[in-house]
Formats: C-alpha cells, structure tokens, sequence
C-alpha cells in the first residue's frame, strides 16, 4: 500500500490527513488483483471484500502457513517470500585490471549464404539431439516444477553450453568468438523447451559477457569456474540481469542505480526475470551510473542481496525471480565494461539476439506440431487440413517463421563479423515478438480445446512465446 | 558462412541500379502515373543503357529475369550468388524508382522470363533483342490458369492459335509476345504449351487497354487471336505432351518470376518507408531500434512494426533468388517470398499513406501513388490466396484434390 508522508505542515493536519488518506487507500481495491486505480467501491462490494478478507485469513491460519522462518528456494506460487541469496563460493581474485583477452571477430567473404560453417553444423547436430531427446521429454515437468531437472543441466554443462561464447584461449571451446553459433545453439535448444532453453543457457551468458567486456582481472577471477579448469567444481549458477518490474520498462533508462561511493559503487533496486535466482553465485546488474547505463558483477554472498521467487506466465523451468538490492556494496573492480554506455548497449542488443533464437525456434516447435495434428485430425469426414481456413493458417506460420529465423541471422551474423548489428536486431525483435505470439496462438487455436488443455504442448508454446517482447537480458549469445 | 548481406559483387549492380530510378524514373514516375496509355519514351535510352551494362555482363544477367537451371557453374560445390539475387535486387531497387516504368521496360518483359526460362538454345539465340510480352490470363480463367480455353492446334508445320487474353502487360509496346495455349483441353495441363507470336501476325489483335488503379504507366491490353498461324518452331520448349511431368514445365517460369514480384513489392514499400521516414524526422518523430517500440511514440512504433515486416519480406526474396542460384527446388521459398512480399508491399505503402495524413493521400507526394501501384503486386503472377495454396499443399504434403 502506498503510504502518503505530508510536506512541512503542522503536525496535527498532516497526522489527520494522513489517516484519511490510508483510509482512502485501503477502501480503494486499484494496485492489487489486476484492478486497475481507478475500480472504486460501493457499499455491497465494501461488505463483499471485508467477509473475503477474514475467509482469506482463517483460511491461512489452518493451513499453517505464512511462517517467516520457513526458507523455501523456489515457490511456484508468488508469495513474496525474499530470502538470501545463495551463499557462493570464493571467486579467487587473480589478474590485472587491463582489458581482458577479446574474442577475434569472423571476416567475411561477402557471399550471401544461409549455410551455417561446418563447426556450427557439428555442434547443431549435437544440441538438437540434446533438445530433442532431453529438453522436449522433459519440459512439461519442469514447467510444473519451475525447475529445470539436475539432467538436463548436467547435460548442458557436458555440451559445453556454459562456454559457448567463451573465446579458445579463455577455455572456451570455439575457436572464434561467434553470436551466430550461440543464436542456432538458442534456435535448436528452443525446439526442445524454451523454459529449459533459458535455465540453462543462463549461466554461458554470463561467461560470454565476461568474455566480451571483462578485465584480465575479471575474466582471470570468473572464468575458470565456468570453463571447469577450477578443479571439477560444478559451473557456477549465474545470472543476467536488465529487466525491472516497471510498466513501460526501458532499459536504457534504468531505476537501478549505482552511485560512486569512495573506491566503489553503492547499488540499489529491484531486478526482474532473474533465472535460477535463488541459487545464482553470481550476478551481472545492469544499473545507471551518472546517468548511463553500466553493467557490474555482484557475487551471491554480498550484503543486502535478497532474491524471491517470481513465477511467471511462462517459461517457467527457468526458475524466474526478483533479486532485490538495498545498499549492496561492490568494489571497483565490480564494473564490467565501460561506463559510456557502450558495453550495456551491446548487451541489451545480444540478450535480445538470443530471445529471438529463441522465439524462432519455438516457433518452428509449433509449425512442426501442428503440421501434424492438422493432418492427423478429422472433422466432418477429412482432416481438418482439407479446410483452406486450417491450411492457410499453417502457410502463414511457415511464413513468418522463416522470416524471423531470417531477420534473426542476419542480425546474429553481423554482430559475429563485428558489424554495428542494432538496426536488425531491433526489427528482429520487433518481428518475433509480434509474429512470435501470432504463432502461439494460432497454435492454440488449430488444436481447438485440445490445445487449451496440457496434454499438449501448445498451450506452453503460447505462455512462452509472450516471453520474447518483455524480456531484457537473462540470455545472451 | 551464414550472411544475409547484399553481396560484395552485387553492390555495385544494386548502386547503379538505384542511381538510374533516382534520376530516370523518379523524375518522369508522376508524368506517365496521370497521363495513362502514353508512351514513356525517355525508357528507349533507358534500356539502351541498360543493353549497353548487361553487354559487358557486369549486371549478372539482372534486368531480363528468367534463369536457365542448365547454364553450366563454374565453382561446384561454392556458394553461388547469381543472376537471381543479382535479378531480384536490382529488380527492387528499380521498383523503389518507379513500380510501373520497370514493368514497361523494353526488352525486358515477362515474355522474356519465360522465353530465357523455357526456349531452347536456337530460340534463344533468334529471340534476342525482341520485347516479349506475357499472356496467360483469359476472362474466364484467372489463377486456375490450367483451365484456359485458347487453342493451338497443329497445322502441317504450323500451329493455329484462337482465344482470348487479358491483361497482358506491355501487351501494345512489345513486338511479341509468349502465349499460353493447350493443344487438346482433354489432355488437360500437361497439354498446354507457350508459344511466341510476332505482334505483326495478322492473326494477333490487341483489343483495348484497360485503366487501372495503379502501375498505370505500364499498358495492360486485351488481345485476341484470330486464326493467328505461328511457324511450330515458336513453341517455346518441347512440343511433346508429357502427361507425367504435367504442368511443370509451364510453372516453371513460375518458379523464376515470383520471387521477381517479391521484389518489386520490396522496392515499392522501400520507397513509402524511406520518404515517410524523412517526414516523420522532419516533424520531430525518430525511429530508435533500441528503445522497446511500446516507450516510443505511436507513429515511431508502427513504423518500427512496418519496417520489421518488410525486411521479413526482403530476405524471403533473396532466399527464394539464393535458392535458385545455386540450383536448389525453390517453388516454397519463392511462393512464401511472394506470399510475404505481397501482403507486406499493401500494408507498408497505405501504413504510409496513414501516417503521413492527408499529405500521404495528396498526388502532391508519391506516397499514394505507391499505395495505389503496390496492390496489384499481391495479385499478378499468384494472387496472396494461391501463394498460401502453394505452401500449404508443400507443407502438409497434400494434393490439389485434397486442398483445394
């Protein structure tokens, strides 16, 4: 409830004034339940909302619950529960504050072609393997859950996906640097499940954004970890964080701040769609320093750090949360990347890369689906793919698919060449998320109530694929 | 390597393209848009130019569209970037001049798609230098354009040819034109054949033009054929009537023109996006691609929504031309292309129009004449709904029995 503090007023207006106004607000149902503030009530609903409170609250009084002490990691259901965040390990600081190792960018020569290199074919076959044998079987429980099961991301750390994006003299496993390999590895990851696509290509975001922007310092003191040269530790979990809960949100305009505070920074806000945040050991935060924008690694074990669970509409085997930070002190070699703004603008532009891979590839996942069921289904004596009203539909999804697999590559080969890429990223944005969501919910309607219900996919694909327009960070290629 | 860019020996053939719509067809786009029916005649020195380039070969075989699938490639097994891409962006950019004026091209027809398509080497070789013009439609028979009722029946070593068709484009400038004619109506598809026939054939009438709602500098006749004798070497490809490989044949063309379409709807949408562009900037509206379109303002988010979609449509093209370069089976991509390029090239130049108000809709800007020329891109050559026929029957993997 927003309370209402008077300016310098005598004290006895201000304290009459402030009673009405909190018995104004709470008589005011906006602000909660998706009312909008300007719902007001009449007497009959005023009685109504009065018996709902007190059922409400015997109701939870039974049951037991709402017990402070009790220190849940993830919550399926929003109750605002904020605990600690994950202890962490020691980051060994090691490394000097200049600029780390920078991944070589690839030439080109200059030949239009949709035909990924052979390194890119190789390790497409292997993640489609891996999206099509573990991601896919296992996303309806983890949507469940809100939780991607310990298989799948033991998988990907054998894959290698924590240290896609890393450069070969880094220990990585790529020898060039490449956006366009992490965006088919999204793509094909995507068709399996995008909630699991998401849980585990989180971590690599964050050793790709050291990668890309760390001192010697930063990359010497983080890297290892993810690259398993850290004596067969398991890779930290690690987590990207831009987007706040704010309507309208603009991540260029941030309400996170950080202010300079003697050698460091004093950081200060509230993060949304923060993957596996309760088990993170280690945050990027994007937050206005002067008044840009700037990125700076917070470890887990910081003070005033405190994450609570933030079950979304979909993509929820990511485990979404709300990291909360008051007064969390960080020292000067926190910031990673520059302070004009130039580093956070490449990694809103490649975070936002990577949600169109994987738009593009659940998109393909609805298309394949519905290919079939439309064939497969039968209505009024022949499959419903008789019906041009079916037909065109499916041509359609076809349709924009390949155009945002298209926008989307382009986008992703021009950031690997080195290119300023922001032009096509924004329109590839742009187009998955609005063809993205047309997609999800075509898919839906071609199944009919059969894709309202869970036994299929579609009604997933349709919570995901809304994901793709509100989402800032989390992911990176 | 995965690169969607107009390709390095492209540029300069897209460049030169764009410097000849600027200053030829942009300057005369107004002029022949009223004044219907007339004649362009500053496109003679046009396509003397443009003879003049494709000579030296340094277009790539852009500007006469059709594709031989048989030319020999030189680097097997590398990439190729060809006539097609080289056709289609080049195509584009003469549409962002003037959608009309390229259509009304000399010499460069879709006649001549389908005569550099289907003829033989010997045709090839006698056909050069002619302006061929296309007639497949029939009053009766628009997009089901296996059913077509013009004849052609053999005659000792000549054929005789009776119907109708319309819409021919160039139908009047040409000096021939490529006609779709069945052999025997009961043999169906597999028996219908495209011959050349010289407009001076007295058995060749050109009826009317009609009036139009857009691409009015391009002429669109009606012509008939009277007991029209054509010599049997014009048949264009082979005379036999191969009931197995059917239509094919004859759609092939299809195959090679439609991703052409898609990019005159590319070129003409690029012309409304970059002018409204402009106005908007002037009226202090600046489209960011980095701030979410939703914390912008109403008219920098449509755009943002416009552009999107025509670049979707863009790539599809040059996919749908990439294919064809380096010989793969393209009739999805290239109806996807066009399916997309359609709708898109509609939506586009009347968002324009919309935006830019009562100045979009005024004659004194080009904006409405773009949303007026873009329309008939969404019909000729495969309308939206048979494009979507095409792609869904190839995706789901039915019949034309099935879905229908």
């Amino acid at each position: 409830m927003t309370g209402t503090t008077g300016g310098p007023l005598a004290k006895g207006v201000t304290q009459s004034y402030s009673f009405v106004m909190s018995l104004m607000n709470s008589l005011r149902p906006g602000g909660r339940h998706g009312l909008s503030s300007r719902e007001t009530r009449d007497p009959i609903g005023l009685a109504v909302a009065a018996v709902n409170r007190l059922a409400q609250s015997e109701i939870i009084d039974r049951v037991g619950l709402r017990r402070q002490t009790e220190q849940v990691v993830y919550s399926t259901t929003r109750n605002g529960f904020r605990v600690a965040t994950a202890a962490g390990r020691q980051f060994a600081r090691a490394g000097r504050r200049t600029a780390g190792a920078r991944p070589a960018t690839a030439a080109s020569r200059g030949v239009f072609d949709l035909t990924p290199t052979d390194d890119e074919s190789m390790l497409l076959e292997v993640v489609r393997e891996l999206a099509d044998e573990l991601l896919r079987p296992a996303a309806a429980a983890a949507d469940e859950a809100c939780a991607a099961p310990e298989e799948v991301l033991a998988a990907a750390g054998d894959v290698g996906l924590p240290v896609l994006g890393v450069p070969e003299e880094l220990g990585g496993i790529m020898e060039e640097r490449s956006a366009m390999a992490g965006t088919l590895v999204a793509e094909a990851l995507a068709h399996g499940d995008m909630g699991l696509a998401v849980a585990t290509l989180a971590p690599g975001s964050v050793a790709t954004a050291i990668g890309l922007w760390g001192t010697e310092a930063q990359q010497q003191t983080y890297l290892s970890a993810f690259t398993g040269s850290d004596d067969g530790a398991a890779v930290p979990v690690a987590a990207l964080t831009i987007a706040e809960p704010t309507v309208l949100f603009d991540p260029f305009a941030l309400a996170t701040t950080a202010l300079r505070d003697g050698d460091g920074f004093v950081i200060d806000g509230v993060k949304s769609a923060v993957v596996r945040g309760a088990e993170a050991e280690l945050f990027v935060v994007a937050a206005m320093l002067d008044g840009t924008p700037a990125l700076f690694l917070v470890e887990s074990g910081t003070e005033g750090l405190e994450v609570e669970p933030d079950p979304s509409m979909g993509v929820r085997a990511a485990s979404l949360s709300r990291l909360h930070l008051s007064g969390v002190r960080v020292g000067a070699d926190a910031l990673l990347g520059d302070t004009d703004g130039v580093a956070h603008a490449e990694c809103v532009r490649l975070s936002r890369l990577a949600w169109c891979a994987l738009a593009v590839g659940t998109g393909q996942a609805v298309l394949d689906y519905v290919k079939d069921y439309v064939n497969g289904r039968e209505a009024f004596g022949e499959p419903i793919s008789h019906r041009q009203s079916v037909a065109f539909m499916v041509a359609d999804i076809a349709i924009e698919v390949q155009a945002m697999r298209l926008l989307t590559w382009k986008a992703a080969s021009r950031a690997t060449r080195g290119q300023d890429f922001a032009r096509e990223v924004g329109l590839a944005r742009q187009l998955c998320s609005e063809k993205g969501m047309r997609i999800g919910l075509d898919g839906v309607q071609l199944l009919g109530g059969h894709g309202f219900v869970k036994e299929h996919p579609v009604e997933r694909w349709y919570r995901d694929l809304r994901a793709v327009g509100v989402m800032e960070g989390a992911v990176l290629v | 390597m995965i690169n969607l860019e107009t390709p390095r020996k492209h540029a300069g053939l897209v460049d030169q393209a764009h410097q000849l719509a600027m200053n030829m067809l942009r300057p005369i786009s107004r002029k022949y848009d009223r004044a219907e029916h007339t004649y362009p005649k500053e496109l003679d020195m046009l396509a003397a130019l443009i003879d003049g380039v494709s000579e030296t070969g340094a277009t790539g075989g852009a500007g006469a569209g059709g594709v031989r699938r048989d030319d020999p490639g030189g680097d097997s097994g590398r990439v190729r970037n060809g006539a097609n891409l080289a056709s289609v962006l080049s195509v584009a950019e003469m549409c962002w001049g003037d959608t009309a004026l390229l259509l009304s091209m000399p010499r460069q027809g879709l006649g001549n798609s389908a005569i550099a398509s289907v003829a033989n080497e010997e045709q090839l070789e006698r056909y050069k230098g002619t302006w061929a013009a296309m007639a497949i439609t029939e009053p009766g028979t628009g997009s089901d354009s296996a059913n077509i009722t013009t004849t052609a029946v053999k005659d000792g070593d000549e054929y005789v040819i009776n119907g109708e068709k319309i819409y021919v484009t160039s139908g009047e400038r040409a000096d021939s034109v490529v006609v779709w004619a069945t052999l025997d109506k009961d043999l169906g598809r597999a028996a219908i054949k495209s011959f050349l026939v010289r407009k001076d054939n007295p058995g060749l009438k050109v009826e009317r033009l009609e009036h139009k709602l857009g691409i009015r500098a391009s002429d669109t006749a009606v012509i008939t054929f009277n007991d029209c004798r054509v010599p049997a070497e014009d048949l264009l490809g082979s005379p036999e009537i191969d009931v197995k490989s059917g239509f094919a044949g004859a759609m092939a063309t299809f195959d090679n023109t439609r991703p052409l379409v898609a990019a005159m709807a590319v070129g003409c949408a690029r012309a409304s996006l970059d002018l409204t562009r402009d106005l908007l900037e002037q009226a202090g509206v600046v489209v960011d691609y980095d701030r979410p379109a939703q914390a912008q303002s109403a008219a920098a988010a449509t755009f943002l929504r416009l552009e999107a979609d025509w670049e979707g449509a863009k790539l599809l093209m040059m996919q749908a031309a990439w294919m064809a370069d380096n010989r793969l089976p393209n009739s999805l991509e290239a109806s996807m292309a066009k399916a997309k390029a359609g709708r898109v090239g509609s939506d586009v130049t009347l968002s324009c129009v919309q935006l830019c108000g009562t100045l979009g809709y005024s004659e004194a800007e080009l904006l409405e004449k773009w949303a007026r020329d873009s329309k008939i891109l969404d019909i000729f050559e495969g309308t939206q709904q048979i494009q979507q026929l095409i792609v869904a029957r190839r995706l789901l993997g039915l019949t034309s029995s099935e879905l229908k």
